[in-house]
């Protein structure tokens, strides 16, 4: 569930692994490790499979025909109605790693799954629809699958990996293939780098066809599947541009045996920042899938971010909110969030920043750090004297203020009349807010 | 001396007539900086602050001689007001706005590259060479002229350092806020090849975060390349790994960009790196104490 619209060359080798299987490299530092985790999209949107692929349809990348199901009943019919004898059902929720996933209500389903007819199509939905699928990324709550994906069945000659990223420190986007597919990938990034393949290009220009015939050269990809390798990446990457996707990824990405280069999966996310003039993706966004918290923060234009500490952090600036939870730990206390107000702060904002700390029943006390620049201090001492109206604070505050109206902001505070403890410098914050909690 | 922007800089404001616009050209000329003029397209003839607004950036250029801009206007158009400046000769660009599209900068970045103007942003807080010139939106009184020259992609962390510098009466030659965005005009790098050759400057402070591998190539070039004392703060030492914290930059993927790897480079090319924000003049103090 991580975000990667933009990386540098050095994250690019280590975010495939990410992007391949996402949460093996959360697994491996263990700090989620069974438990639920938050989503942790701040400013990039992501969409299901079956609304991905309707895209790549749009832009003529090649999938394979499926449709979507939302009973036992829908599903049959869609194995029907795609004539074959094989398909494929995928439980459709954001987190990947769905294969190896199982569900709560009924242990033995995967969250994918082969099947030979309707009646069993139908069964693995009727296993599915309703229940929590659990993987690696979704934590032990799992996430609830609303609806399925009943898709063609093909006959595969080979699997590749493919994926487009902003690689940040080119300043250009960058398409990344390996002949390694499958889920195999993370030990390709440690192991040989080398197997996967890089070409940056210019968005004006979109990737070009020499472009296309090098990958292609390289992976052995020749005759009719490389024409059809030219087709899907060229359109892959004109879609990643015209979308203002920040990231773009298919595993597997196959070569069939009539030498066919088809997207089996289909992961995309999007810059929120570019959303403005994508009205009809935002319609793509499904709420139930993110962190009702975070959800609630982004609606109000703050970055939030939920941990497993106890002191509640309200900082502008994404780098001093950042600092602020290092100093809390240097002293030996836990943040219970990231909490950014951003520059252009005002007091329905703040005012909403409390009301989500305080929904986090683990919250013990709140530290306020604002060194105002944009945000005035003033906005922040009304927020802090309507937000105690409203949701009246039953934990310590500590308020540091600094910077633009600082004298006026305290000032408002002291006649408040409110039982705020009041810091002078951010090592004093710290301590102050540590002390009260333990 | 200073970098960058000084007491003869000539500034305009582009999206001079919207709130933000008006506030902080309000702010710079309170502080002193030479603000000539503004622009927002159809509002020529008006005036905010006493200064007079032109519809395009050339025209301010042509009747003020400006040299510099600071741009808010909305997202969307950034890129556009971004690549007028270019357009119009200014040296000096500083782009305050937050949220532009990342594709939208990859087109900028290689114009501006192919141009003679400097790029600082965008989602930065501006450039502020203290009693001469300040470019954007930071607060000017927390400043002083000195000799420490300050980077970070963080604008109110940039605030504390320069806080912390001016309590122990260092001051600063020129703060720089790069910017947070994925891809900003000017990096760590640029800044600490101007401040190398800056008579003002005598301690550099670079201002880090987690993820990505830019304080690591600055490190390696600090090495090599500059004779000043060097201090440094990396922040994110606690954020969770896989987890992003506002800035797009700023996120850890399993064991690599960590902190730790960070501290340890910076540490290797003979920065002095500070354990907590608190501790950033400390650490400034401590890396000229080093080289004397």
């Amino acid at each position: 569930m991580r975000t990667h619209g933009t990386l540098t060359e050095f994250e690019l080798a280590l975010i495939i692994l990410d992007l391949a299987d996402g949460c093996k490299l959360r697994r491996k530092c263990g700090i989620f490790r069974n438990r639920a985790c938050p989503t942790i999209e701040i400013d990039s949107m992501k969409i299901h499979e079956y609304q991905a692929k309707e895209l790549f349809r749009s832009f003529q990348v090649p999938i394979l025909q499926g449709f979507v199901a939302k009973t036992p009943e829908e599903a049959k019919a869609a194995f029907d109605k795609l004539g074959g004898t094989l398909a494929v059902i995928k439980a459709q929720v954001h987190a990947g790693g769905r294969g190896k996933g199982t569900f709560i209500e009924v242990p033995s389903q995967r969250g994918v799954q082969l099947t030979k007819n309707g009646d069993e199509t139908a069964a693995a939905a009727k296993n599915m629809i309703g229940n929590r699928l659990v993987t690696i990324q979704t934590g032990a709550a799992g996430s609830v699958v609303n609806q399925v994906f009943v898709e063609q069945g093909c006959k595969i000659a080979r699997e590749l990996y493919l994926a487009v990223v902003v690689d940040r420190a080119a300043k250009l986007p960058l398409l990344m293939v390996s002949s390694e597919g499958g889920v195999e990938i993370e030990k390709v990034a440690e192991e040989s780098p080398e197997k996967i393949l890089r070409e940056h290009f210019d968005p004006a220009y979109g990737l070009m066809p020499y472009q296309v015939r090098k990958l292609c050269k390289k992976l052995n990809i020749s005759g009719a599947a490389a024409k059809s390798a030219e087709m899907f990446m060229r359109k892959l990457c004109e879609l990643f541009v015209k979308l203002d996707c920040s990231m773009a990824e298919i595993n597997p990405l196959v070569i069939t045996e009539d030498e066919k280069m088809i997207a089996l999966d289909a992961k995309i996310t999007f810059d929120d920042n570019a959303m403005y003039r994508h009205p009809d993706l935002k319609e793509l966004r499904d709420v139930a899938e993110e962190e009702p918290a975070e959800l609630r923060a982004a609606n109000s234009g703050l970055s939030f971010v939920k941990l497993e500490g106890n002191i509640g952090c309200l900082v502008n600036g994404a780098g001093l909110a950042m600092a602020t939870m290092d100093i809390i730990k240097y002293h030996g206390g836990a943040p219970a969030n990231f909490l950014d107000v951003g520059g252009g702060a005002n007091t329905q904002q703040v005012t909403e920043a409390f009301r989500i700390i305080l929904s986090d029943a683990n919250v013990k006390a709140i530290l306020v750090n604002i060194f105002g620049g944009i945000a005035r201090c003033t906005t922040i001492a009304q927020a802090i004297i309507e937000a105690s109206k409203e949701v009246g604070f039953k934990v310590p505050l500590v308020v540091r203020l600094e910077g633009t109206e600082v004298e006026e902001g305290k000032k408002m505070l002291r006649e408040s009349g409110l039982a705020i403890i009041s810091a002078d410098n951010l090592t004093d914050a710290a301590k102050k807010v540590v002390a009260s909690v333990s | 001396m200073s970098i960058l922007v000084n007491s003869n800089t000539r500034v305009i404001c582009q999206g001079i007539t919207g709130k933000a616009g008006a506030f902080h050209t309000k702010g710079c000329k309170e502080y002193g900086t030479k603000m000539v003029g503004g622009v927002t397209p159809g509002k020529s003839g008006e005036t905010v602050e006493g200064l007079p607004v032109f519809d395009t950036v050339e025209e301010a250029v042509e009747k003020t001689g400006a040299n510099a801009t600071m741009i808010f206007v909305p997202p969307p158009f950034t890129a556009d007001a971004i690549l007028e400046a270019v357009d119009a000769g200014i040296e000096v660009i500083c782009a305050i706005t937050e949220g532009v599209p990342v594709i939208d900068m990859v087109h900028v970045y290689d114009r501006v590259k192919r141009s003679k103007s400097v790029l600082v942003g965008p989602n930065c807080p501006g450039v502020i060479t203290p009693g001469q010139c300040k470019i954007g939106i930071m607060p000017g009184y927390i400043h002083q002229p000195g000799k420490v020259g300050i980077m970070s992609r963080s604008g109110t962390l940039t605030y504390e350092a320069v806080w912390q510098t001016s309590n122990l009466k260092l001051g600063q030659s020129t703060c720089v806020g790069l910017g947070g965005d994925p891809i900003v005009g000017t990096s760590y790098i640029d800044i600490f090849e101007r401040f190398q050759n800056d008579d003002q400057t005598e301690v550099i402070l670079m201002i880090g975060e987690i993820g990505g591998d830019a304080e690591e190539k600055a490190a390696e070039y600090v090495k090599n390349h500059v004779t000043k004392p060097v201090a440094a703060f990396i922040a994110g030492r606690t954020a969770p790994p896989g987890k992003r914290m506002g800035h797009a930059g700023a996120i850890i993927t399993g064991g690599k960009g960590t902190a730790a790897e960070k501290v340890s480079a910076l540490e290797a090319a003979g920065i002095v790196v500070a354990p907590s924000p608190a501790e950033m003049g400390d650490a400034v103090m401590e890396a000229l104490r080093r080289k004397k």
